[in-house]
C-alpha cells in the first residue's frame, strides 16, 4: 500500500525566471517582445522626427483632390477630373481583374500540365517537364517583358488594317490582333437578350442538377447514365433555341477601324494580355508541380485497387486519384494564388495601370505623398491576401478528409 | 546593463539620423564625391558613352558643381533615376542634387519641399508622330494612342490639353525613354509626347529621323532646372550660383579657351569678381576663390555646353531659341555677381 502525498509546493522565486525551464521561455519571449516594440517605436519616432525636420506631415487629404491624369483601362467611369481616390479604386479593380484571370488560367494550365507530367507517354511527359523547368526558373518579370515585346514587335499596328489591300486582316472579320491589344466583338443585349441570358444561367443550374441526379442514380441503383453529351446539350440547346425563337435579340458590335484605332467592340489591352499570360504560365508551372506532388502522394495501392475493380485509367484519375490529390494540392495552391496577386504589381513594367501603377505610381509621384501611398498599398495587398487566404481555407475545410 | 547599452545605441543612432539632414556641402566635401541624380539615359542631356563616361547637358551642370566644390569635375557619382524615383532619391538624401530635365512647378517647390536653383533649359511639351500618319497638328490626334513617360508633368499636361480641346486619346504609360522609343517605333502608339528637347534628342537616335515629325504645338511651359532639398539654403546657393556662373560666363565672354588668361585679371570688375581675382564671393559661398574658374573649365560656359551637347551642330540639333542670352533675345539672365 502506498500513500500519496502532494509534492511540496514550491514558492515562486524571481531567479526561477532564468533557471526554471518552465518560465525561462516566457522570459525570453517577453524580452524579445520588448525589443521588437522598442525597434518599431524607434523607427516610428525616427520617421516622425525626420518628417518634422523636413517640414512634412502625414495627410490623406490628397485622396479627395482631382488626379489630373488619365488611365487607359477603366472598369468604372473615370477621367482626369476624378479624384485620386477614384484613380486608386480603378487601380484596385484592374489588379483584381488581372489576378482573377491569371489565377483561373494558371489553375487550368497547372492541373493539365501536372497530370500530363505523369503521363505514360514519354514525349508528353518530357515536354511538360521542359515547360515546368523553363517557366519556373526564369523570373516572372522577364516573362512579362518577353510576351509584351513579342506582342508589340510581331503583331501589326492598327494602321496595317487600313486600305483596300491591307497587310493585316481581322480573324473571321471579328477579332483584330494588334500590337495595342486584341479587339473582340461586344455583345449588345436587347431586352429579350436578357431572357436568353437568363435561360442560359438556368441551364447551368440544370446541368449541375442533372449531374448530381446521375451520380445519385449510379450510387443508388448502379445504373450509369451518360454524363458528357447530355451536360453539353442542357447547357447549349435551350439558350440557342430561345435565341432563335425570340428573334436573335443578341447582336454583336464588331470592332471597326476608325481614325487611329479600332473603335467599338471590346479592347483587351496588350499590357493586360502580357501580364495575364506571363503570370498564368509562370505560376501554372508551380501549380503543375503541386498537382504532380499531390497525385504522387496518393498511395499507389489506391490506383491498383481501382484498376483491379476494372476502372479505366481516366476514371481512376477522375474518380479515385484526383479527389484525394485535391486535398493535398489546395494548401500550396493558396500560396500560389497569393503569389499571383502580389506578382501582379509588376504590371508597371508594361504600363498596365494596377493599384501599384495608379496609387503607388502616378498618384504617389504627382502628390509626393510617398509614405501615405505606400501604407495604403500595403494595407490593400494585405487585405486582398488575407481574403484570398480565408476563402481558400474555407474551401479547404469543406473538401478535406473528415477525420473523426 | 544590457538595456542601457541598447538605449545608448538608440540615442546615438537617433542623433546620427538628425545630423545627416544638415549641411550637404560638408557631406559632399567629406565624401569627396558629389552624388548627382540624372536620367536613365537621354542622349544629349545625360547618357553614358561607349566608355561608360556620362555626358550631356545636365551632366555638365553636375560636373561644374563638383568642380566648384571639390575641385574635380570627375568626382561625381551619377545616379540614374526614373521619373518616378527621382524625388524620393533626392528627398531621402541618396543624391545631393538632381539635374534631370525636371520641370519647376509650384507643388514640387512648395509641397514636395524642394528648392529649384535656377533654369538651365526653357522647354515645352510637344508631340512626335511618324510622317506617314499625315498629321500636321496635335489637335488632329483625336482618338490616338499616345505614349507618355509616367510620373512626369507631361502626363498632366497631356490630360489637360486633350480635355481642353475636347478630343479623346488613350494613354500608354511607360517608365523610361528607351521603352517609349521602342513602343513608338513598333507602332504601339501613334504619338510620343514629352518635352520638345527630349523629342529632338530621341528622334536623333532613330535610324531614319526624317520619317518623324515634331508637331508645331507646344502645349506647356517646362522650365527645366537642377534642384536640391529644401532647408539647406547654403547648398542651394552653391548649385544656384554655379549655374549662374556658367550663364554669366557666356554673357561676359569667358570661355574655356580664354579662361586662364582672364583669370590672371582683366579690366572688367565683374569678370574679376566672378573669377575670384577681386572680392571674396567664393568665401561667402563656402568654397574657395577659384570656384567659378574650375566650374567653367569643367565644360566651358553655358553656350559651350549647349553647343557641344544639344546645339545645332549635334545630331539633336536644337536651336538656342528661348535659351539664348537676354542680350540676344532669349530668357537667360544671370543675376549680377556682386
Amino acid at each position: 500500500m502506498t500513500t500519496l502525498t502532494d509534492p511540496p509546493k514550491e514558492q515562486f522565486r524571481l531567479s526561477m525566471l532564468l533557471n526554471d525551464t518552465r518560465y525561462r521561455s516566457y522570459t525570453f519571449q517577453f524580452i524579445a517582445l520588448l525589443l521588437v516594440i522598442a525597434l518599431i517605436a524607434y523607427l516610428g519616432s525616427n520617421l516622425m522626427q525626420n518628417l518634422r525636420a523636413a517640414g512634412l506631415n502625414i495627410s490623406y487629404q490628397f485622396l479627395g483632390e482631382p488626379s489630373g491624369y488619365d488611365i487607359n483601362q477603366r472598369p468604372i467611369p473615370y477621367d482626369s477630373q476624378s479624384t485620386h481616390m477614384r484613380a486608386s479604386i480603378v487601380g484596385v479593380l484592374n489588379t483584381l481583374i488581372v489576378a482573377f484571370l491569371a489565377c483561373l488560367t494558371a489553375t487550368v494550365i497547372g492541373v493539365i500540365a501536372g497530370v500530363l507530367r505523369l503521363s505514360n507517354n514519354w514525349l508528353v511527359r518530357k515536354l511538360m517537364a521542359v515547360y515546368v523547368e523553363a517557366f519556373r526558373n526564369v523570373p516572372v518579370l522577364i516573362w512579362i517583358l518577353i510576351i509584351f515585346t513579342i506582342m508589340t514587335a510581331t503583331l501589326p499596328a492598327p494602321r496595317a488594317f487600313r486600305g483596300d489591300d491591307p497587310e493585316a486582316s481581322m480573324l473571321f472579320g471579328a477579332v483584330a490582333f494588334t500590337n495595342r491589344g486584341v479587339y473582340l466583338p461586344k455583345p449588345l443585349l436587347e431586352p429579350m437578350g436578357w431572357v436568353v441570358l437568363g435561360i442560359f444561367v438556368l441551364s447551368i443550374f440544370g446541368a449541375i442538377w442533372y449531374r448530381r441526379y446521375a451520380t445519385k442514380l449510379l450510387y443508388d441503383t448502379g445504373r450509369l447514365l451518360p454524363m458528357g453529351w447530355p451536360t453539353v446539350a442542357i447547357l447549349i440547346l435551350p439558350a440557342v433555341l430561345s435565341y432563335f425563337i425570340l428573334g436573335q435579340p443578341i447582336a454583336l458590335e464588331y470592332p471597326e477601324l476608325g481614325g487611329f484605332n479600332f473603335s467599338g467592340g471590346v479592347q483587351v489591352l496588350g499590357s493586360l494580355i502580357a501580364l495575364w499570360f506571363a503570370l498564368a504560365i509562370y505560376t501554372g508551372a508551380f501549380i503543375a508541380e503541386n498537382v504532380r506532388a499531390g497525385i504522387q502522394a496518393v498511395s499507389r495501392g489506391q490506383t491498383e485497387a481501382a484498376a483491379s475493380l476494372g476502372l479505366r485509367p481516366r476514371r481512376i484519375m477522375n474518380l479515385v486519384v484526383l479527389p484525394q490529390a485535391l486535398r493535398i494540392i489546395i494548401p500550396p495552391l493558396i500560396s500560389q494564388y497569393l503569389n499571383i496577386t502580389k506578382n501582379s504589381s509588376l504590371a508597371i513594367a508594361v504600363g498596365y495601370m494596377d493599384i501599384t501603377g495608379t496609387l503607388g505610381g502616378i498618384t504617389l509621384n504627382q502628390t509626393g505623398r510617398a509614405i501615405e501611398a505606400v501604407l495604403l498599398l500595403m494595407l490593400f495587398y494585405l487585405t486582398i491576401s488575407l481574403i484570398i487566404s480565408a476563402v481558400m481555407n474555407f474551401y479547404n475545410n469543406a473538401v478535406r478528409l473528415k477525420e473523426r | 546593463m544590457n538595456k542601457s547599452v541598447f538605449l545608448g545605441a538608440v540615442t546615438v543612432a537617433g542623433l546620427a539620423a538628425g545630423a545627416a539632414a544638415a549641411a550637404t556641402i560638408d557631406d559632399v566635401k567629406a565624401r569627396g564625391k558629389l552624388n548627382c541624380g540624372v536620367t536613365t539615359g537621354l542622349v544629349g542631356f545625360a547618357a553614358p558613352d561607349a566608355n561608360g563616361e556620362w555626358n550631356g547637358f545636365d551632366v555638365a551642370v553636375c560636373r561644374a558643381v563638383a568642380a566648384a566644390v571639390l575641385g574635380d569635375p570627375t568626382a561625381v557619382e551619377f545616379v540614374p533615376t526614373t521619373g518616378k524615383t527621382r524625388f524620393t532619391a533626392l528627398a531621402s538624401g541618396e543624391i545631393d542634387m538632381l539635374a534631370r530635365n525636371t520641370t519647376w512647378t509650384f507643388s514640387r517647390d512648395v509641397d514636395l519641399k524642394f528648392e529649384f536653383t535656377g533654369i538651365n533649359y526653357y522647354d515645352g511639351q510637344g508631340f512626335m508622330v511618324p510622317k506617314g500618319l499625315g498629321v500636321s497638328s496635335a489637335k488632329e490626334l483625336d482618338g490616338a494612342t499616345v505614349c507618355i513617360q509616367t510620373g512626369t508633368t507631361t502626363e498632366l499636361n497631356l490630360a489637360d490639353f486633350f480635355r481642353k480641346n475636347n478630343i479623346s486619346y488613350e494613354p500608354v504609360p511607360i517608365e523610361t525613354n528607351a521603352e517609349a522609343q521602342q513602343q513608338y517605333l513598333a507602332g504601339a502608339c501613334d504619338a510620343y509626347t514629352t518635352d520638345a528637347s527630349g523629342l529632338a534628342a530621341t528622334r536623333a537616335t532613330f535610324e531614319t529621323p526624317a520619317d518623324h515629325v515634331i508637331l508645331p504645338e507646344i502645349i506647356s511651359k517646362e522650365p527645366l532646372g537642377p534642384l536640391v532639398r529644401h532647408g539647406d539654403s547654403e547648398w542651394g546657393d552653391v548649385v544656384r550660383w554655379t549655374l549662374n556662373a556658367l550663364i554669366a560666363a557666356e554673357e561676359l565672354g569667358v570661355t574655356s579657351a580664354n579662361i586662364d588668361e582672364m583669370a590672371a585679371g582683366t579690366n572688367s570688375p565683374e569678370v574679376n569678381r566672378l573669377l575670384g581675382t577681386e572680392g571674396t564671393l567664393g568665401e561667402m559661398l563656402g568654397v574657395d576663390k577659384d570656384w567659378a574658374v574650375r566650374a567653367i573649365k569643367a565644360g566651358g560656359n553655358y553656350g559651350e555646353i549647349f553647343a557641344r551637347n544639344i546645339g545645332e551642330e549635334t545630331p539633336i540639333g536644337l536651336a538656342r531659341g528661348l535659351n539664348a542670352q537676354w542680350t540676344d533675345g532669349g530668357l537667360l539672365y544671370a543675376p549680377p555677381f556682386r
